[in-house]
This record gives structure tokens, sequence and C-alpha cells, in this order.
């Protein structure tokens, strides 16, 4: 009982926030589309890209990546005992997407030409390979999530429909997710020497892919831990554990492919004198990177989800350190030049995860996210013993007041 | 004309600022002070000691990184030499500002329908060329074919090595430039930036774009047979079990 009012409290705190930051990102919204960037950022001439593409767009795509592996290890690779994970992670992968073009609304100076690269080709250009890879995979990821809500609205011929090209989309999903991965890391490679060489490397592809890689399991790991004490929804702890140890490979390879591209390059010099420069390398490397990695890879470290989430917590946030450090601080190391976000820029990348959050959340209770069964042993909680026998099993909550009382 | 191109020769310079102001005119922008690089200025003048001045404007790369990131193309290389800006397609990515190893585009950060700005070298006056080489009354700006203009350039810092240093910038800078500037000093020392790579930086985008097709090709074969065969095992699995509950049965 307590549990659950603790539950609903938490949902109304999530709506409270959420209708406050959309209202005032909004509000950033009108100043920005009528006075301009320079009216609610930072960035300047010579700094002009800043927190809307270092983290909305390179750390959203990036999180995103948990979609293609998942959907990939069941639809490919048939490992069906990862499917309760599917749906949320496809979710997750979806939000994702849809924020990063939020983010390009407000990031991009004239927005409404967003699909221009559609009939104005330059295939020399990253950006354009970047714009491709946002609209095909947002419809692939649509497409991928369709059946959660078609299961919902019981429209099953279109269901039917989907069905069979599923492992079409799912082989689709992968391509472009490596692709999109990699290319986010390409961007920079026209910059070598506005980039500090412990970040500027050929190998900047390589690198995104298999980062996000990490994060996208981390994330997934994450949520899974986040909606189980949100929803109290049996993703088992096993589940978790082996996808971490999967975590632990990708980071060392990760790590590897990092160090002999150092070593290589002669770069790790470039480390000494030890400034704030070479403090944010190292807090990449060792918090981002080794710390999860070495605990992930102790078997009873892994035996406690919560744990797992403060690990696989390390290895999101060390990765979005990553694509913070590639596109601000190795910028600012290179060109002498400073950028620091405004509120109003924190406001907007805060505010889109907010309402990402909240839609996550909203989807969870209303769509059949969970695997079956989830939902109704939250409703028995929540209802006296006997109505719970009395009333069929339903994956729906009583809608809206169960979601509204606070 | 075949390939236009600009020569600064910085040690004709006099800092009158002739240039600046028929840039302004040209571009029809207001009469204004001009110190940096802004929505409004695409050349100024840097007093840089002992009576040198050196201007700065857009480099017109042979192979210009901000004509290679467009995503649409926005910006491009002209067959006649310049780099030209077309607003209408622009969506706004400001990449161009990130790749331009010159620090030139600048953007209009005030307005709710922004330009990038910068120097196209008049290629709205056509064959008249850029208004600055038109205005110098010392011809410390000239323009014309670029082949010329390196050739007179390497003539003119050959026959007095006292007043030039013996370097043309603009040759090797990021592969190459159609602006170029001969002076008494090295580049650094008259305030030009520093930019090592002496290729095309395009190129070091290509290296990795060029694998599109191959990640797509066995990106799909190798999925589609990871799809096939894991498939089968399971069809496989499926059938002998059912097989198995017959013979129970």
């Amino acid at each position: 009982m307590l549990k659950n009012r603790f539950a609903s409290l938490q949902l109304g705190f999530w709506t409270v926030t959420s209708v406050v930051m959309i209202g005032v990102v909004g509000a950033i919204a009108f100043l920005r589309f009528t006075k301009g960037l320079g009216a609610v950022t930072n960035l300047s001439d010579t700094f002009p890209w800043g927190l809307w593409i270092g983290f909305d767009v390179l750390c959203g795509v990036g999180l995103a990546a948990g979609g293609f592996a998942v959907t990939a290890t069941v639809h490919i690779l048939h490992l069906k005992e990862f499917k309760p994970i599917l749906r949320p992670t496809v979710l997750t992968a979806f939000l994702g997407y849809i924020l990063v073009v939020c983010g390009l609304v407000f990031d991009l100076g004239k927005p409404w030409n967003i699909w221009h690269p559609i009939i104005m080709w330059n295939p020399h250009s990253v950006m354009f390979e970047v714009g491709w890879c946002v609209m095909l995979y947002t419809t692939v990821l649509s497409l991928e999530f369709a059946p959660v809500v078609l299961e919902r609205f019981k429209l099953d011929w279109l269901l039917r429909l989907l069905k069979p090209i599923t492992p079409v989309l799912v082989i689709l999903g992968v391509i472009l997710s490596t692709l999109h991965q990699s290319s986010l890391g390409s961007l920079f490679l026209i910059l070598p020497e506005k980039v500090h060489p412990l970040w500027y490397t050929p190998v900047l592809p390589v690198l995104f892919f298999v980062s996000a890689l990490a994060a996208g399991i981390g994330m997934t790991v994450v949520e899974s831990w986040f909606s189980r004490r949100a929803f109290g929804k049996p993703i088992e702890t096993h589940l978790l554990s082996r996808l971490s140890r999967v975590s632990v490979v990708v980071l060392a390879i990760y790590f590897a492919l990092r160090m002999r591209d150092l070593v290589a390059r002669h770069a790790l010099a470039t480390l000494f004198p030890l400034n704030s420069v070479s403090a944010m390398f190292l807090a990449e490397i060792a918090l981002g990177v080794v710390v999860p990695m070495v605990l992930l890879a102790i078997p009873r470290f892994r035996e406690s989800p919560k744990r797992l989430a403060v690990a696989q917590g390390m290895v999101v946030l060390g990765f979005i350190f990553q694509r913070l450090n590639v596109s601000v601080t190795a910028v600012e190391a290179a060109t002498g030049r400073t950028y620091l976000p405004s509120a109003m820029e924190f406001l907007v990348s805060a505010g889109l995860v907010a309402v990402g959050i909240w839609i996550f959340l909203l989807a969870c209770r209303y769509l059949p996210i969970f695997p079956e069964g989830a939902m109704a042993e939250e409703q028995r909680v929540g209802q006296p013993a006997g109505a719970a026998e009395a009333k069929p099993v339903s994956r729906l909550p009583d809608a809206v007041t169960a979601f509204d009382h606070t | 004309m075949a390939y236009r191109g600009i020569l600064v020769d910085v040690t004709k310079c006099i800092g009158c600022g002739s240039c600046v102001e028929a840039c302004q005119k040209s571009n029809q922008q207001p009469a204004h002070d001009a110190k940096g690089f802004n929505e409004q200025t695409y050349t100024f003048l840097m007093d840089r000691g002992n009576d040198t001045y050196v201007r700065r404007l857009c480099m017109h790369c042979e192979t210009p990184s901000c004509a290679s990131v467009c995503p649409v193309g926005a910006l491009r290389k002209t067959a006649e030499g310049p780099v030209t800006y077309d607003p209408d397609k622009c969506m706004g990515c400001r990449y161009c500002m990130m790749a331009c190893p010159f620090g030139v585009p600048t953007y209009e950060w005030y307005s709710a329908a922004p330009r990038v700005r910068k120097c196209q070298m008049c290629a709205h006056r056509g064959a008249a060329g850029p208004a600055c080489a038109e205005a110098c009354p010392t011809g410390a700006t000239i323009t014309g074919d670029r082949d010329e203009l390196l050739a007179e350039a390497r003539r003119r810092v050959a026959s007095d090595p006292k007043a030039y240093f013996q370097r043309v910038y603009g040759v090797t800078e990021a592969g190459g430039t159609d602006v170029l500037y001969i002076g008494p000093r090295e580049s650094k020392a008259l305030g030009l930036p520093r930019v090592e790579t002496s290729g095309p930086l395009p190129d070091l985008t290509w290296n990795a774009l060029k694998h599109i097709p191959d990640v797509v090709l066995f990106g799909g074969v190798f999925l589609g047979g990871l799809f096939w065969l894991t498939k089968r095992k399971e069809d496989v699995a499926r059938a002998e079990h059912a097989e198995k509950g017959e013979h129970h049965a």
C-alpha cells in the first residue's frame, strides 16, 4: 500500500516537473524563434556548436543504441530470453530519436529547411549522411514500436502486415545505427587542428560506434532498473547480469582501441603537463570505462540489480563525458576558445530529457510495454484482495484516475 | 578569366582601408569600423606594427571544407573560383563554421531567419571581379587568374629576398587557396591562421564516408546470414522436439 502511494507520488512529482519544464522550454523556444539563437545561447562565431549538439544530438543518438543491440539480439540472433526488455528498449530508442529531432529543431538556424537533404544532395558531407540516418532510422524505430500501439488498439490486420517485414526492419535498423553512430564521430574528422590530440583520431567513427554500443546496453540496464522501481515490473536480474557481461567485453574492446590509437599516434604525451584537459580525459577513461568494466566483471557484483544499475550508470555518464569532451573540451583545448552553455541552453536540454522520461512513464502506463502480467501484478497491489480476483486481468490500469491521484 | 584568385602583397599595403570600404559598399552593408569577421564584416585590416597592415578575407580554398561539409550544398565552389553561399538552401547546421580552418564564416546570431555570412569574392559582380581589388590604390590587393597570380607572387618573393619572407601563404594551406599572401614576415607574425594540413581537408572525411556502401552491403549479408543460421537452428530444434513428442504419444 505504502509502496503504491510512493509510486503515484513519484509520478505526481514527474508530472508537475514536466509541466513546469514544458512551460519553461516553450518560453525559451519563443525567444529563440523570434530573437534568434544569440538571444538564448552562448554560441558564437568562434564556437558555433554547443550543448545542444554535444548533448542532445550526440548523446541522444548514442543512448538510443540499446534499441538496435537488443532488437538484433532477439530478432537476428534469436535469443528469445531477452524479449522482456525488447519493448522498453525500443521505446527508449524511439524517444531518444524524437528528442534528437526536437533538439535539432532548437539548434538548427532554419529548422523549417530540415527536409532539404532529401532533395539537395551532397554525399561528401557527413552531415548529409547524419540527416538521412536520422530520417530513416526514426522511421524504422516507429515501425518497430508500432506493434505496441497496434496491439493496444487491437488493429490485428495491421499487425499481420508488419510481422513478415520485422526481420528486414531489424537488419535495416542495425545497419542504419552502425552508420549513424559512427558518422557522428566522422563529423569531427575534418577538424584535425581544432580537436585536441587526446580526442582527434582517424578512428573516431569506430570509437563512437563501440562507445555507443556500451552506452546503449548501459542505458537498457539503468532504465530496466528504473522501471522496476517505478512499476515493480519483473525484469529478471540474470538478464541484466548477462547484458552486463556483454558490456564488459564491449568496454574492453573500446579501451583497447582507445589506448592502441593513443599510443600509435604518440598522443599520450599530450597528457602532460597535467591540467584540466588531462583531468577530463582521465575522468572519462577511468570512471566511465575502466572502473565499471572491472566492477561488472566481478560475478558477485552482478548479483545485485542496484549495483548493476550504478555501474551501468557510470558507463552512461562516461559516455556523455566522452561526447562532451570531443565536442567541447577538445575543441576548447585545441583552439583556445572558451564556451560555457547558458542557463537557457541547460534548461532546454534538461527539459527535453524530462519530457522524454514523462512520455516513457505515460507509455508504460497505457501501452503494453512490459511483459504479460507486470501491470496486472501492480494493479493487484492497489486494490482490495477480492476485487483483483473478481476482475479479469487486464494489462491496462484504470486509466486516468490511476495516473492522476497524487 | 579562367580561375579567379586574389593576391595580397602585404609589403604594398598602406592601411588606408579602401578595400574594407569597397567591400561594405559592394555587399550593401552600412559603413562601419571593421575589427574582425562578423555578420556585417567580410574583410578587415589588422595593424601588425611597423606600418604592416594585413587584411583578412575568405581564402576561397581550392577544395573548401565548408562546401564539402554542407549537407545541402548551400556553399559551393564555383567553376570561376569563388566559394559562394545560397541562403535559401541553408538549414543552419553551422557545420561550415566548425569546418573552416581559417575561421571565416560567421552567423546572424540575432536573426529569426539567420544566414551564414562570408566574402563571396563579389561573385555578384561577375566579370568585374572583387570590389576590394578594384578599390586598392597601391596594388596590395590584385585579382586575376590564380596560376598567373601565383607565378607573380613567386617572382616578387624571389626577386627581393630582403623585402619578402620566402614563402607564399595559400599554396599548401588546407590543400591550397585561391587567395594568396606574400609579406615581409612569416604568416604567423602577420597574424594569419596557422594551418598545418597541406592536403585537402575533405579527404579526411572521405576516408570514412567511402566505406558506407561496404557497410551496407556486407552488413546486410552478414546480418541476414546470422538471422537465417540462428533461425534454422531454432526451426530444427522445434522440429526435433515435435518429433519426440509424437514418438512419446
